[in-house]
């Protein structure tokens, strides 16, 4: 993995208010690698993560995505940063008065000279590339599970073939077997699409199963990155007990059996 | 425009200065014009034409000919696709070769392009062999060719007479069924409403005040307003018409006749309807679609004694209210009107409605106001109990529970006309 920075974020800060959620935080997000972001509730990892989607412009400091400002520029530049990222949001948000296929076929309707058929055809293969299966493609998502809610807000996220995905705690709700199989999902995706990864998750055994990078969240800023054996190693408290509590224990414990 | 000519003149550059200069003659200082990565890439393989050139960001791939067989340029991705799968499309044969090792990018699209590429050569009993593939390129084929769509396709049947017939008894089994439920939701309410007198400790006296300051209080001036509006018009109406027999003083009975007896109440009921019954359909809609109403139930708190009573009898209770206020805002209206345009003074107005008008003309317009307020207030919760679980079902229950109620209550006032007129009342 080179040191290519895809995201760059310094000094941001972020508040509600009298309520400060992030003061002069940093991050890096390189090309390629899937970045977990961990910590306690409140802590502001999905106001983090919309903060870079561009959905909530920070108070202050500094966001470059693919060497660009991202703050400071046109609104087409903007647009285009966009249209390199795709967001999944933590319930799909999935347009409730369109059947699966339409919600995504919805970002390829931006593409010109792209006919409806082939259109219909690359969103039914977004949805099988997400592990649904053909049927689902002509429902409407109040039909579906939550877990196929989460596979369908995903493959409208890919549907443009993002250089970054952003999931919002991808496998919250899920049961065991379907959160395991999207963490596998997850990892697939990334490997064969080469995609860049920022997910933010509670999830132990997803940290363990998809991040090649843990950035854990504490005391409004990021408090340390490193790979899942470095997290074992830290002394802060609250890290301590995140990954040496009887949950983490026990993700551990599978993940090396299974090993 | 400027960007693309740039562009073609010096595709290897990373960046050019160019002095631009308006028409007005005012030059824009340097402007800077970055290429991206992307159109570099493709520059060098293609060179596109004058007619269709590419904004930046604009991506391109070609399929060219090379010996016995084909090589693909440039990029294969979900913006290059719509130019590059005619081309694709015509390429037929026994057995095709394409060398992808000129290919700077490809995506899940591209990939798909070459599958299908692939199945449709097979199934003609041809082949496709992919030569020169970059490794990434290989996984991302494989990938996608593991997840290509396999449409399961229900024929569809065409649609008969008796599958028409069958659509038609089911919307007027379903009409049905909706009165049924509208009288079943009277029945409780009438229900919990007589169960208060034997355990008066459980109503709810807060939410019967909230519910009236709701439903009541904050409909009082859009139904001033629109009566007094209503008596103006009227008395206008009425005076260019009665002018004419010289009968100007008759103004004073159709305003206070027509207000009194049908206007004042059946428009107040309108504009009730349409506030109120669809914020009763919110309400208890977006409770039911966030399980808050199964919530109660488990809790044994009974929904129709806390939703739908505190509701229903505010309605009851300030229908007629807001209709009082219609009648006296309209007969103001209509007073002001005749004064200004006829020069029937006020005090001439009033002697004229006292010894004109029966009182019976105001019982018969107030009969009204419970029956029309049950109605609004029924359709309103029944239309919120019929949310499912998603935001567009609450959209659809609130717009039909005030189409619906708007649409009973102008029913039942005809209804009421058409008795009263046979009781010679």
């Amino acid at each position: 993995m080179a040191a290519d920075p895809v995201i760059r974020l310094r000094g941001i800060r972020n508040q509600f208010g009298p309520a400060v959620v992030h003061d002069d935080l940093d991050l890096d997000l390189y090309r390629g690698e899937v970045l977990g972001v961990v910590g306690g509730s409140g802590t502001g990892k999905s106001v983090l993560l919309r903060c870079i989607a561009g959905l909530r412009p920070p108070q202050a400091g500094q966001i470059e995505i693919f060497g660009q400002d991202a703050l400071n520029c046109s609104e087409a530049s903007r647009r285009e940063i966009d249209a390199r990222m795709g967001v999944m949001f933590q319930d799909g948000a999935l347009f409730s008065s369109l059947t699966v296929r339409e919600n995504v076929e919805v970002p390829m309707k931006n593409i010109k000279g792209l006919d409806a058929g082939l259109r219909r055809e690359l969103a039914d293969l977004k949805i099988s590339m997400s592990g649904l299966p053909y049927a689902a493609g002509g429902k409407s998502p109040s039909e579906l599970s939550g877990g196929m809610r989460k596979r369908a807000g995903l493959a409208r996220a890919l549907a443009l073939d993002p250089e970054i995905v952003f999931l919002d705690e991808p496998t919250a709700g899920l049961d065991p077997i379907g959160a395991s199989a999207f963490d596998e999902l997850i990892k697939a995706l990334s490997e064969s699409l080469g995609l860049t990864v920022f997910l933010v998750t509670h999830d132990l055994d997803t940290l363990h199963a998809t991040c090649d990078r843990i950035a854990v969240l504490a005391e409004k800023r990021v408090m340390y990155t490193g790979t899942m054996a470095d997290m074992l190693h830290v002394e802060h408290p609250w890290v301590h007990e995140y990954f040496h509590g009887p949950r983490a224990r026990a993700a551990i414990d599978t993940l090396e059996r299974t090993n | 425009m400027i960007r693309a000519m740039a562009y073609l003149a010096a595709p290897q550059m990373n960046a050019l200065r160019v002095n631009l200069t308006l028409a007005t003659g005012n030059p824009i200082p340097y402007t800077e014009i970055r290429f991206p990565e992307d159109i570099r890439n493709v520059s060098s393989t293609a060179t596109p034409d004058a007619s269709d050139m590419q904004l930046p960001g604009a991506e391109q791939g070609h399929l060219v000919q090379r010996g016995d067989g084909w090589s693909l340029q440039g990029n294969c991705t979900i913006r290059a696709l719509p130019a590059l799968k005619p081309a694709l499309d015509r390429l037929a044969g026994q057995n095709i070769t394409l060398s992808l090792s000129e290919l700077s990018r490809l995506d899940t699209a591209g990939a798909y392009a070459l599958e299908s590429l692939r199945q449709r050569l097979e199934r003609s009993g041809g082949s496709l062999s992919l030569r020169d593939v970059q490794p990434d390129h290989g996984a991302l084929i494989d990938r996608v060719a593991q997840a290509m769509p396999k449409p399961e396709t229900s024929p569809k049947k065409p649609m008969r007479l008796t599958d028409m017939l069958e659509l038609i008894g089911r919307a007027v089994a379903g009409s049905g069924r909706f009165l049924l439920e509208l009288h079943a939701m009277l029945g409780l309410f009438l229900a919990r409403l007589f169960s208060f007198l034997r355990h008066p400790g459980q109503f709810r006296l807060t939410a019967l005040v909230h519910h009236c300051d709701q439903v009541g209080w904050k409909a009082v001036p859009i139904v001033a307003l629109m009566s007094f509006l209503i008596g103006v018009v009227l008395a206008f109406q009425g005076a260019v018409q009665l002018r004419q027999f010289g009968a100007e003083i008759f103004v004073v009975d159709l305003i206070a006749i027509s207000i009194l007896r049908e206007l004042g109440i059946l428009l107040t009921a309108i504009i009730v309807a349409g506030r109120t019954a669809s914020s009763f359909t919110a309400a208890i809609g977006s409770m039911k679609m966030r399980e808050e109403i199964d919530a109660m139930q488990t809790l044994a708190i009974d929904p129709a004694t806390v939703l739908f009573v505190p509701r229903i009898l505010a309605l009851l209770i300030t229908l007629p209210i807001l209709g009082l206020i219609a009648n006296v805002s309209g007969l103001f209206g209509g007073a002001m009107m005749a004064w200004i345009e006829l020069g029937i003074s006020p005090g001439m107005f009033l002697t004229r409605l006292l010894e004109d008008t029966s009182p019976r003309h105001v019982l018969v317009g107030f009969v009204k106001a419970p029956v029309f307020a049950l109605i609004i207030g029924i359709i309103g919760c029944h239309a919120g109990m019929g949310v499912g679980g998603n935001a567009e079902s609450l959209g659809r229950q609130t717009s039909s529970a005030v189409v619906r109620s708007i649409f009973a209550v102008i029913v039942a006032a005809a209804l009421f006309s058409v008795f009263f007129a046979l009781m010679d009342i």
